[in-house]
């Protein structure tokens, strides 16, 4: 299989938004390289960049938390290619917003018969408790988080698809920002020869965005951000965020709910709360509602939401948009809501209900990938390039026993990006994560957390399987 | 009592700090954000936690250097004992180890993973409370706390403790002078702030007054002024110094009294001088001033102990309170700390 490499082109030679970097690092002796790597790894400590891994301790008590592998060499993105992506993804969002207030009022998209009713009505992410109560502006995925990711065409070419869009909890934005400030501090030399396009001011644009979502009849909007607590994998972000806006972290515990409104527990009394930036999963929010043996949420949350006393960042229920069973659908939803042409391309899919694409499927069990609708992590999922025929046979079985349940994409082939590793600089798989606000305007800051798996071969990004993360540059013109 | 009504109209604008100066605090047009309790409790034990360690490491110290003079054998265990009882841990420690020795409670204060009042544990608990609260620190802090955490671990591992006690032990307070600077110097001085003093002062008052019961226990069962002790005027000198040094005020003492060292002028300077940082007095003047700032609808009985507590220092003469006894009064106003400690709890901190 061929890859695109984003720095050298296909006849190996440097692409040239990465020539003045490619020179610079000629020149850097590997012996100074490998200095700054254990530099940049004594800093991330320090500071406590760190994730937890669930289970696993060691005898200083400190084991629990990771470091996420920093690659030195960025991820470099030029400006023409940034532009088009941006808008592809204010487009798309909007989209996918516009489609989370249809789905919860007058469904029309499915009267129109544009999506079919069934993986939308039958979904276990769609919340009927949303249905008929309206959120600030409309906004229910006011943080989003999008993978792309970008492959090879028979030409040589790259082409930008969106893998996944992430509406739920979607997180990895405080990586991109320490990241920044790694390679700031240890390259700052690089930034006199790049104009690289500044991401540091995203936690202020993210207490606009969520400021500007507050209930309408509150002037002077107090917001939070929401914590399952210290284990949490993501707790690191939680704090961060919330100390780079100047709000208060909470737990579930340190809120409660009264007469429809929404208070924290202070050191001078009960305070009224107005913008939860929730980092929990719906199904602890609430325990009067979702699941009753959640310690992580409020009790009556859903009443003081549906009294519009409160707005939750991002709104219950938003995982119906970015559930797989209908991520085939979105260019539709931009189509039908928008009336534009997608600027972003999907992953082309095979929706397995449909007869056509069942029997594409069946044909090229061998080439494809085939995933379960709702399911996450991998599970209940054929990569056929991967399988023995014995497994082949066995999926084609399960498909066929149940096809709705199932979609079909061509086994994609992630770009490269020069990465250290053991033996030196060699290629390795990268993906993208832009992160986009929805609140009065859609704002973002340019570029994204690049992830990059440092296993040769591996298209597995996650930090819990060995993946790194890069500094993403968007370079201005 | 006149007094203290007035200034109850007035906290916000004005907050008398521990010298008696009057500054200007929170002027009444800017209002300041109130802060989660949760977030106030962490940040008080942040900084109780660190006070420990140090305190710890001070009286680690102090034991360590007497214990290389020439004294007897039964006086070193004295102190190695003292230093047990000094913080209720005997029976822990006789638990795990059958003789008391140097090297044993060293190694059971400093670096035993099982001791919830080892140095190791006080700075893990402290790292652990700043990282479940780091977004209310500054950076500076943060980092601080968890640099002292990770560098202590790897101190601890490279044998620091064997190959020079002094120095670790030298290394721990630099860290919690550090920390405590870094707070004074980067954070807002809003209610965070004033927690974390709280913290500091209540703990740093329950050690200064435990160093000084066992330390007098040591030489006579009970203390009433009455001078020397039974070992001789060399060995008295050598006790009140370590005492005195261990609070870093060995110079301290020359300069205020300019005399020799006399047991009841290192209770006075400990207990009474206002201008002395490690003294009672000096800690529940940082106690009440930070109380006052932070004061809410339900702190009054609270403050109002800790001014009473204050008060009594105040207005006190070491021979009264010699001729009552120094061990019944530490332990009376080890009892009142320990209340007000209670109250800051139930005032601010879990409210129910």
């Amino acid at each position: 299989m061929r890859f695109f490499d984003e720095m050298h082109s296909a006849d190996a030679a440097v692409r040239d938004h990465y020539q003045v970097y490619e020179r610079w690092l000629a020149r850097q002796a590997g012996a100074q390289m490998r200095a700054r790597r254990e530099e940049a790894e004594m800093i991330f400590r320090r500071v406590g960049i760190t994730f937890a891994v669930y289970g696993d301790k060691d005898e200083d008590g400190s084991g629990t938390e990771r470091l996420i592998p920093f690659d030195l060499i960025p991820r470099i993105i030029p400006a023409a290619e940034w532009r088009e992506m941006e808008a592809g993804l204010r487009q798309r969002v909007t989209a996918m917003n516009r489609f989370l207030d249809d789905i919860y009022h007058d469904q029309e998209i499915l009267k129109a018969g544009v999506i079919p009713a069934e993986p939308v009505l039958n979904n276990a992410q769609f919340r009927k408790e949303m249905m008929g109560l309206s959120v600030p502006d409309g906004i229910y995925a006011i943080i989003a988080g999008i993978d792309i990711v970008r492959a090879c065409n028979p030409d040589g070419s790259g082409t930008y698809y969106v893998l996944e869009d992430n509406l739920r909890v979607p997180s990895g934005v405080s990586y991109m920002l320490e990241n920044r400030k790694m390679t700031m501090r240890l390259f700052p030399e690089l930034f006199a020869e790049h104009r690289v396009a500044p991401v540091a001011h995203y936690p202020d644009l993210l207490l606009d965005t969520l400021r500007a979502v507050a209930p309408a009849s509150v002037n002077e909007p107090t917001a939070v951000v929401l914590t399952p607590g210290m284990h949490n994998s993501a707790y690191f972000e939680h704090a961060f965020l919330a100390q780079q806006m100047g709000v208060e972290l909470v737990e579930g515990k340190d809120l409660f709910v009264k007469e429809d409104f929404v208070y924290m527990r202070t050191t001078r009394g009960p305070q009224r709360v107005d913008v939860i930036y929730r980092r929990v999963d719906d199904d602890f929010m609430d325990p009067e509602v979702f699941r009753k043996d959640s310690t992580l949420g409020v009790a009556g949350l859903l009443r003081a939401y549906r009294a519009g006393n409160v707005t939750l960042a991002n709104a219950f229920g938003t995982g119906i948009a970015d559930d797989k069973s209908i991520y085939p659908y979105v260019p539709k939803m931009i189509e039908f809501y928008l009336g534009e042409k997608p600027i972003l391309q999907n992953v082309p899919t095979h929706i397995c209900r449909e007869p056509d694409a069942l029997k594409y499927t069946l044909d090229n069990l061998a080439d494809l990938v085939v995933k379960e609708v709702h399911g996450a992590g991998g599970y209940g999922m054929l990569v056929g390039p991967a399988a023995t025929k014995a497994e082949i046979e066995d999926f084609r079985k399960v498909l066929l026993a149940n096809p709705g349940n199932y979609i079909a994409q061509p086994t994609l082939s992630l770009s490269t990006c020069p990465t250290y590793v053991e033996s030196g600089i060699a290629p390795r798989h990268i993906d993208l994560r832009p992160f986009v606000l929805s609140g009065k305007d859609v704002q973002m800051v340019p570029g994204g957390l690049t992830r990059v798996a440092l296993k040769e071969g591996s298209l597995v990004v996650n930090s819990s399987q060995g993946g790194g993360t890069k500094d993403t540059w968007v370079l201005e013109e | 009592m006149l007094n203290e009504r007035i200034e109850d109209h007035l906290p916000a604008l004005l907050i008398e700090t521990a010298t008696g100066a009057l500054r200007v605090s929170n002027a009444s047009h800017l209002e300041t954000k109130p802060m989660l309790s949760r977030t106030a409790d962490h940040l008080f034990w942040m900084a109780r936690y660190m006070e420990r360690a140090e305190n710890t490491a001070r009286l680690l110290d102090v034991n360590y250097q007497t214990s290389l003079l020439p004294q007897s054998s039964e006086a070193t265990l004295q102190g190695w004992k003292g230093l047990l009882s000094i913080s209720e841990l005997m029976p822990d420690y006789l638990e795990r180890f059958d003789t008391v020795n140097a090297r044993d409670v060293m190694a059971f204060m400093v670096t035993d993973a099982n001791n919830p009042s080892s140095i190791l544990n006080c700075l893990r608990a402290a790292r652990e409370n700043a990282r479940a609260v780091r977004g209310a620190l500054t950076t500076e802090v943060w980092e601080t706390m968890n640099q002292t955490w990770l560098e202590y671990n790897r101190l601890v591992k490279e044998g620091a403790l064997a190959k020079d006690p002094g120095e670790l032990f030298e290394w721990v307070k630099f860290r919690s002078h550090l920390s405590r600077g870094v707070t004074l110097g980067t954070m807002l001085q809003d209610e965070s702030f004033h927690f974390q003093r709280i913290g500091t002062f209540l703990e740093r008052a329950d050690n200064t007054a435990r160093l000084l019961d066992v330390k007098f226990h040591a030489r006579n069962t009970e203390f009433f002024g009455s001078g020397v002790g039974n070992e001789g005027k060399e060995v008295d000198f050598y006790h009140w110094s370590a005492v005195l040094r261990s609070v870093s005020a060995f110079e301290v003492y020359r300069k205020v009294y300019r005399n020799v060292i006399r047991p009841e002028k290192v209770a006075e300077l400990l207990i009474l001088r206002a201008e002395m940082p490690r003294s009672l007095v000096y800690c529940m003047d940082e106690v009440v001033s930070n109380l006052r700032a932070v004061a809410n609808d339900q702190s009054h009985e609270t403050i109002r102990r800790a001014g009473r507590l204050r008060a009594d220092l105040q207005f006190s003469r070491i021979d009264e309170i010699l001729a009552t006894g120094l061990h019944a009064y530490l332990t009376q106003f080890l009892d009142r700390v320990s209340d007000l400690g209670y109250g800051v709890s139930r005032d601010f901190l879990m409210p129910v």
